[in-house]
């Protein structure tokens, strides 16, 4: 997804690789951020790996200096040069350029990833893609799905190789939603929606949870994402029509009390604009930050 | 008339809250017994308490700091263990207990451990340093250290009277709002926070100040020793950034008890300009605590290499590009809220432009120990400890300022090790190193360098298992301040995260043995000389302890490295041709005396005892007024009495020990006269 010059890219490519086959090699799934399984993951991980190269440009020379120096000029050792007033300008200019040097790169780096992987941006991808709305509450996650008509509470699926588009508010406090195998991670705000774009790859059942702590519930507050085949996903959502109730505004009051480990719970028929109507009871109609954004 | 204080605030909900708060009531007891038992009362209250001496409260600073390091580190010890079996299990904390410890471990770690310890490092040093008498304004440094103290006893409170706050050091709301948070935790972080704070900001005033109109002849700003140019930026800093921070504890304190909706969820509140607030001040206080650190390890670089600092002018523009950069920084602190790509790549950018100047710091204390002749002395290892770890650290932070690696990394405990791999290599090890290094010059006797090198290896092994295994964990996805998790996976990692805590108790409990060793052999390890490590800078010149004074005439500085100038040149430890009078700021008892009704306005603001708030506030007020007409506030000292005290410093001198080192400047007592041999 990011494009970087040429001369660096087989480097980058087979350093990346390496330090991706190393840590899948020690633990696989237990390291979701090292093996993500989809694009925006990858792209994010792929940025992490490559900036920790690129500083060891820097690290690599300071370890080495930092011992030898400490072992060489040791007040025992008479053998080594003492000049109590030695200065060098070049060397200091040195110092200064290095780093100068390190950061211009990287500042290049920051200013195109930044754009490529903006959460905001929908992706591309031959699948159909599928807009969830998401509603943080204590201490859960509603998953309203618009167009299939149906809400589930921490439970998410999708079809893999698919855009995912989340559009994320918060019925309480602050949260934050992740899914490490997928990557991003976003803010949930009452009265003010974010997004978040994923895509998995493969079919694959993921951990999603809440990190920003929100109160006593907060350690139970994840949910299961699942990547199903275009087949497997229509039979989830056939299935979740089965379920009967309907999520209306009083079952919605009662869903919001707070309740930690609620079992995921799946809403066969949704009120109309409820995610809309969630946003706006918090915001008078005053068009705050998200909602603009949201347009 | 007690307002919400009811029998109820009693920590009765919890074994294991109430013994934390009987800890604190018994030791509390424990210590004044002890006072009451040698009738100290009356000479803590004369010599100390009222003291408006920079040195007197500098030791009271370090000393408050030391104390709360203690807390804070209870508090550390008992979320790794409760980290550690809390796999499938509720562990040993409720999650309500559980939420109050790593708010209050946060809280104190920063406001009331490394704060005053800095401001004591500061207050001991930075007059001594640019040949000065006092600071600019002594009774305002005292009012600044019982304004501190004020709000560390107000956390210290919280363990026995209510609750303290949930809502983690940065509070953010919703959360921290009365919706949310109805009960007087976050009152008790606010009140903390806004009496320290101004503490704080006066203690920025007051240096800024001191630094700039105080130094002694020839002392010009490019010749300054690099502690003091960097306590003028964390001056500066201070001064600029807690003000933010005062004003965004109060609109939340206004939103919580006057119904006002700044950051709540409705009515027009935003909680994104809390983060942003916040974090005005949150990032500039980051370099409020490391810089001064930066500056001790110059300090202790250039002199247990017997070298001169390579790179001093380089050294002084780093630090004030970071002090300024600091301030361009703070949304790097919230890239998840979904701010636009242009506004994250540029918050990302500058964060790394920090990188710059702080590499080129790393450069220059590398090139300090080449060619040097380096002494291991304690805060020698803690330093090279330092330099190898920070730059860990900060490649880390690095990678959190690309917004997309920050998005995979944030609110995890990849976050938790990067933040403290910044801050205990970058602060608290320099704080430690300084401690150390300026221990005989503030109290007059050297620290066991035993009991020192075993703490100091205790810390650094300690802090690598603690904190590294969380830079794994973040990858792990596990977010911080999990109270308890299902995935086995993390557990291992967990342990060993706890085995670093348990080594840092070993470290900090030698720490303690180091201090109570050195006391008991005081007389052996006393400093006759007032340079015990062959300084460079003017804190050396004069005895240890300083006298009132510090210097009966004040020093003519020739250039950088006054004192080794000094003793090169032989103009060392000269007699003057006579004293002269000095005058001296009278001890004031009104320094404290606001620190108390501070803090009592606080507990009466955090229980709604509207009442109390008031009264505290008028009595505040009036001893405000009544100090500032006082036009009695200063003594003369004789030169009588100053030629006493310095006849005295001159048998000390005659009785030093000859110098441990090879390349001796000539004029050092004990050195070997040229021409004669030896």
């Amino acid at each position: 997804m990011v494009t970087q010059p040429r001369a660096s890219k087989l480097f980058a490519i087979a350093a990346v690789c390496g330090l991706a086959a190393v840590t899948a090699g020690c633990g696989g799934d237990a390291i979701p951020i090292a093996n993500p399984k989809g694009p925006v993951g990858l792209a994010e991980r792929d940025i992490l790996f490559r900036a920790f190269l690129i500083m060891l440009v820097v690290i690599i020379p300071v370890f080495a200096m930092a011992f030898w120096f400490a072992w060489r000029y040791r007040a025992t050792n008479k053998q080594a040069r003492y000049e109590p007033d030695w200065m060098s300008n070049r060397i200091d200019a040195v110092a200064w350029i290095v780093p100068t040097l390190i950061v211009i790169a990287l500042a290049y780096h920051v200013w195109t990833s930044t754009h490529a992987l903006d959460p905001y941006k929908p992706l591309e991808s031959a699948g159909k893609p599928l807009e969830v709305q998401v509603v943080a509450q204590d201490w859960k996650w509603l998953f309203i799905y618009p167009e299939q008509g149906i809400a589930t509470v921490n439970e998410i699926a999708f079809p893999s190789g698919a855009p995912l588009t989340l559009r994320i508010t918060s019925d309480t406090v602050m949260n934050a939603l992740i899914i490490p195998a997928l990557g991003g991670q976003i803010y949930a705000m009452a009265g003010m929606q974010t997004q978040l774009n994923l895509l998995a790859d493969e079919p694959g059942t993921f951990v999603g949870r809440n990190t920003q702590y929100s109160g006593d519930g907060f350690a139970d507050q994840h949910f299961t994402a699942k990547a199903l085949s275009e087949a497997d996903f229509e039979a989830w959502v056939a299935a979740a029509k089965q379920a009967g109730d309907t999520l209306d505004a009083t079952a919605y009051a009662a869903l919001a009390k707070p309740s930690s480990k609620h079992p995921v719970t799946y809403y066969s028929s949704v009120e109309p604009e409820l995610f809309v109507s969630i946003i706006e009871k918090y915001d008078h109609g005053l068009m705050t930050h998200g909602a603009m954004a949201a347009e | 008339m007690l307002g919400r204080l009811t029998i109820e605030a009693l920590p009765l909900y919890s074994a294991v809250a109430m013994g934390g708060a009987l800890i604190t009531v018994f030791g509390t007891l424990a210590v004044m017994a002890v006072i009451t038992w040698f009738k100290a009362w009356g000479y803590l209250f004369r010599e100390w308490f009222t003291s408006v001496d920079h040195k007197k409260i500098g030791i009271m600073y370090v000393t408050l700091a030391l104390i709360m390091l203690l807390r804070g580190f209870v508090d550390a010890i008992m979320m790794r263990t409760q980290q550690a079996i809390a796999v499938n299990s509720e562990g040993y904390l409720p999650p309500d207990h559980f939420d109050q410890i790593f708010s209050s471990h946060g809280t104190i770690m920063i406001f009331f451990m490394a704060m005053p310890f800095l401001t004591g490092l500061i207050n001991i040093i930075v007059p001594q340093q640019i040949g000065a008498r006092d600071v600019a304004f002594p009774y305002m440094n005292s009012m600044s250290l019982w304004l501190t103290a004020a709000g560390a006893a107000l956390v210290m409170v919280s363990l026995v009277i209510g609750k303290f706050s949930t809502a983690g050091w940065t509070a953010y709301p919703p959360y921290s709002g009365i919706e949310y948070s109805p009960y007087v935790g976050v009152d008790y972080w606010i009140w903390a926070v806004l009496i320290s704070g101004i503490g704080s900001t006066l203690t920025g005033i007051n240096f800024i100040v001191t630094i700039l109109k105080k130094r002694a002849p020839g002392m010009f700003l490019m010749r300054m020793p690099l502690f003091t140019w960097t306590a003028l930026c964390t001056a500066i800093l201070m001064a600029f950034a807690f003000p933010a921070i005062t004003v965004v504890a109060t609109m939340l304190e206004l939103d919580r008890v006057a119904g006002m909706h700044f950051f709540t969820n409705g009515d027009g509140g935003n909680m994104m300009m809390f983060a942003n607030l916040l974090w005005i001040w949150g990032h500039p206080e980051v370099y409020i605590l490391i810089l001064p650190a930066f500056g001790i390890y110059s300090s202790v670089v250039t002199t247990f290499s017997s070298k001169r600092l390579f790179g001093y002018t380089s050294l002084v523009w780093a630090t004030c590009a970071i002090a300024i950069l600091s301030f361009t920084v703070w949304l790097h602190h919230f890239f998840t809220m979904g701010s636009s790509a242009n506004v994250n790549a540029f918050f990302g950018i500058t964060t790394m432009i920090i990188a710059v100047p702080t590499g080129v710091k790393v450069f220059d204390w590398l090139f300090t120990m080449y060619r040097g002749r380096i002494r291991f002395h304690v805060s020698m290892m803690y330093t090279i400890a330092f330099i190898v770890t920070f730059v860990i650290g900060g490649m880390t932070g690095v990678l959190l300022a690309l917004p997309p690696a920050d998005y995979l990394m944030h609110n995890s405990t990849f976050l938790v090790a990067h933040f403290h791999n910044m801050l205990i290599p970058g602060a608290l090890f320099g704080y430690f190193a300084a401690l150390n290094l300026w221990f005989p010059k503030a109290m007059g006797f050297k620290l066991d360098e035993k009991w020192g090198k075993r703490s100091f290896w205790c810390w650094v092994i300690g802090f690598y298992l603690a904190f590294m295994p969380l830079y794994l964990l973040g990858f792990m996805g596990m977010p911080r301040r999990m109270e308890h998790y299902d995935t086995a996976a993390w557990q291992p990692w967990l342990i060993v995260a706890f085995v670093g805590a348990v080594l840092i108790l070993f470290g900090l409990a030698f720490l303690i043995v180091q201090i109570a060793v050195s006391f008991r052999n005081r007389a052996a390890l006393r400093d006759w000389t007032g340079d015990p490590w062959h300084g460079r800078t003017l804190e050396w010149a004069i005895a240890s302890p300083p006298p009132p004074y510090n210097f009966a005439v004040l020093p003519k500085v020739e250039g950088l490295d006054a004192f080794h100038m000094m003793k090169d040149a032989g103009t060392a430890y000269q007699r003057p041709a006579r004293y002269e009078d000095i005058p001296m700021p009278k001890n004031s008892l009104f320094g404290m005396a606001i620190g108390a009704f501070a803090f009592v306005l606080g507990f009466a603001a955090v229980w709604h005892m509207w009442w109390l708030v008031a009264a505290s506030a008028i009595l505040c007020a009036v001893i405000v007024i009544i100090r500032a007409s006082s036009d009695n506030t200063e003594y003369v000292m004789t030169a009588a009495e100053v030629e006493a005290i310095e006849n005295q410093r001159f048998e000390d001198l005659a009785k030093a020990p000859p110098p441990d080192l090879e390349h001796i400047p000539v004029g050092v007592p004990g050195a070997p006269i040229p021409g004669t041999s030896s």
